[in-house]
């Protein structure tokens, strides 16, 4: 088994719990497989089966007052970010427990409760909102910080360039974290930019910006704490390249005819979960039943969820309408009437 | 006292931002240079530049920076210079201040409030010219308001402030240097229903009474024609739209019951417009109240032309519209 860099783990405990965290999202989104060949669960499904070590090393360093933005490929950022494996799946199963009463699905999964905002289908379309949620703490003198994460395909997208320009201009507390596994769909990133160096594109806009090993978990949080550290004393934004890959197909209707399958399999042999693991076991610092402790709390987890959500309630269609504009009370005022939710446990508007 | 549509705008943004620390403007030019039509000349030395925000030319990224800073707590006006230019931003004001509540089951307000100019009638050409408020009230989740007196000028800012739904206000470039009085106490003003302007007196059903429907910049043309009318002995309900989403049709059918005729008059393209669905609501509604057709002026289907006379023939005209009213009269007569 590989192992990581250095042969042993400073501290085993928290080490540990990388692992389950990785763990975690992995089994959810390999449940998520099952479930949705099962049709179970529909639409695009994007799963980030892979990229663990990059959510589970920045979140690690959030607090929760903190913000992030995600993309499509967000079930294992919702879930880190504090989000209930069962809301995830209500969600995705159109059930009024879902952490959006069934509106949103795979691929817009919001929490106001953790300050989870998305859950953004729009290539890039995060991008703008980070920046925004940055300037309105720097203006109202919060130290919180914003991390947004997006794929190396958002680089090219106009919407990039505008955030990494304004959060530079304004030295905003946003930590861009740019998930490069080197394919948007089936477009090699050569094939896309004309740069491919990610971080010094964002040292262009005066950013402090750097790559790291995205499949070693402990090199992503190390990397991250610098960066959220920085941002939150007032350092202005800053930039993570973290480099990855996905081990499946950009969605369940992809036939992956773009990469070779000794590519995938040579990237598979850096598997963030088995070089954690791999490199605790050779310095003695995970017992087998450690483990087998481990990976059984994970499964129960989620098959606790999965019954949370297959005994869900399809959200009703009389309520269909409710939420495009937000609810009116009585006595004329305005105002989010969203309460209860289900295990999301999300009260109004987190603000 | 007396003031114009400019200085009612500017006097509404003063007073928003001194009621309410989390409003801020932003947006190309709004700071030292004054506004690209001088709203907010001299809000900068008043708030200052953390307030009155200048942009980089990136509409698609300080609009989005706005939905973002609405969704942290602030109470955003962010300022497009014409609406053309919101083109560039389109993503971010439909696929995220338009969805974000919905999409997060009512978790996420966006209480932002997006202001733009609009319109034709200053020979810019067809790229500052166009009137695309009408596609923005195809939006559900959007609250579309068109002020084009001086009193919605004042008071539309402020409700739309209060309003925890994105709101886009559009502002017809003509009206900017409009002068009239307006209250010395003028403040907030509803923005769920139209106004009716100047109502017919005649009952109805002599065959010389209409509605003309409109709203924004032609607003003033749909008054000055209806005086012309007048004298002709035809007798007008003249209503002010004001809100383009949700539109307020109970208004217009009551008016349209009353009179038997309509006439939507609305500087966007004929096809697809805010006059169709205008009409429809008419015929859905009010149909069986009809004597004539319902008739609608509209733009002519061309990007709008530099040439003064070339762009006139292509924009609603007093002349137009008195022309159709008189056929919706006399299609019954
Ligand atoms: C603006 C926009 N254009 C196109 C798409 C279609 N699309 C969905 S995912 C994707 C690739 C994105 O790749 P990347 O940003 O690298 O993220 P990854 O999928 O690798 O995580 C594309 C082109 C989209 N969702 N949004």
């Amino acid at each position: 088994m590989s192992t990581l860099r250095g042969q042993t783990v400073p501290d085993p405990e928290h080490a540990l719990h990388l692992l389950r965290q990785m763990l975690r999202v992995r089994r959810l989104e390999e449940k998520c497989i099952e479930l949705y060949s099962a049709a179970k669960i529909r639409g695009f499904l994007h799963v980030y089966i892979g990229e663990e070590a990059v959510a589970a090393g920045v979140m690690e360093t959030l607090s929760p007052e903190d913000a992030v933005v995600a993309t499509y490929r967000e079930h294992g950022h919702a879930l880190l970010r504090g989000v209930s494996a069962g809301a995830i799946l209500a969600e995705m199963y159109g059930h009024a427990e879902g952490c959006c009463r069934g509106r949103g699905g795979s691929m817009h999964l919001f929490d106001a409760a953790t300050r989870f905002y998305g859950g953004n289908a729009i290539v890039a379309g995060g991008l703008p909102l980070a920046v925004g949620l940055a300037l309105a703490d720097r203006m109202a003198g919060r130290q919180r910080v914003t991390v947004c994460f997006f794929g190396e395909g958002a680089v090219a997208e106009g919407e990039f360039h505008e955030s990494m320009n304004l959060a530079a201009l304004w030295q905003l507390p946003v930590l861009f974290c740019c998930e490069n596994n080197l394919y948007a769909m089936g477009t090699a990133l050569g094939r896309s930019e004309s740069q491919t160096d990610i971080a010094l594109k964002a040292a262009g806009y005066e950013i402090s910006a750097w790559a790291v090993d995205g499949m070693d978990v402990l090199a992503v949080e190390e990397a991250a704490r610098r960066a959220v550290d920085a941002v939150r004393s007032g350092g202005g934004p800053h930039f993570l390249e973290l480099r990855t890959y996905r081990f499946r197909a950009h969605s369940m209707f992809d036939p992956e005819l773009y990469r070779e399958k000794s590519e995938v399999s040579r990237w598979m042999e850096r598997d963030p979960l088995s070089l954690l693991r791999g490199t605790m076991q050779a310095a003695g610092q995970l017992p087998e039943e450690t483990w087998a402790a481990l990976t059984a709390d994970v499964d129960a987890e989620i098959s606790t969820a999965v019954g949370f959500a297959e005994n869900g309630t399809p959200e009703p269609v009389s309520e269909l309408t409710r939420f495009v504009y937000s609810d009116r009370t009585d006595d004329g005022s305005t105002g989010t009437a969203a309460t209860g939710g289900g295990q999301a446990g999300k009260g109004g508007a987190a603000r | 006292m007396k003031t114009t549509y400019r200085e009612a705008m500017r006097a509404g943004l003063r007073d928003a931002m001194q009621r309410d620390e989390r409003v801020f403007l932003m947006g190309e030019d709004v700071g030292r240079y004054g506004g690209s039509f001088a709203v907010s000349l001299g809000l900068l030395e008043e708030f200052g530049p953390e307030r009155i925000r200048d942009t980089p030319l990136s509409e698609s990224g300080f609009v989005g920076a706005g939905i973002g800073a609405a969704l942290g707590g602030m109470r955003p006006v962010v300022e497009i210079m014409t609406v053309n230019f919101s083109l560039l931003a389109l993503d971010q004001i439909i696929n995220n201040a338009a969805t974000l509540l919905h999409m997060s089951g009512g978790q996420f307000n966006v209480p932002i409030v997006i202001r733009m100019t609009t319109g034709a009638g200053r020979q810019l050409g067809a790229q500052h010219s166009h009137s695309l408020e009408g596609w923005y009230a195809h939006i559900p989740g959007l609250r579309i308001l068109a002020p084009a007196t001086l009193a919605d000028a004042r008071g539309m800012l402020w409700t739309a402030l209060q309003d925890p739904d994105p709101v886009l206000i559009f502002e017809h470039g003509s009206l900017y240097n409009m002068a009239g009085e307006l209250d010395d106490d003028a403040g907030a003003v509803d923005i769920d229903k139209a106004a009716v302007l100047r109502r017919a007196d005649g009952q109805g059903d002599s065959g010389d009474t209409l509605t003309l429907i409109t709203y924004g910049g032609t607003l003033p043309m749909v008054l000055d024609a209806a005086e012309q009318l007048a004298g002709e002995g035809i007798d007008a309900d003249v209503i002010d739209l004001r809100t383009l989403r949700p539109l307020d049709a109970h208004t217009v059918v009551d008016s349209v019951a009353r009179t038997h005729r309509a006439v939507v008059v609305d500087e966007g393209w004929r096809s697809g417009s805010i006059s169709a669905e205008i009409s429809a609501r008419i015929c859905e509604q009010a149909f069986f109240d009809l004597d004539a057709p319902v008739e609608r002026v509209c733009s002519l289907e061309v990007p709008v032309p530099y040439a003064k006379h070339l762009e006139e023939a292509a924009l609603p005209s007093v002349k137009r519209v008195v022309a159709a009213a008189r056929r919706a009269v006399g299609a019954n007569a």
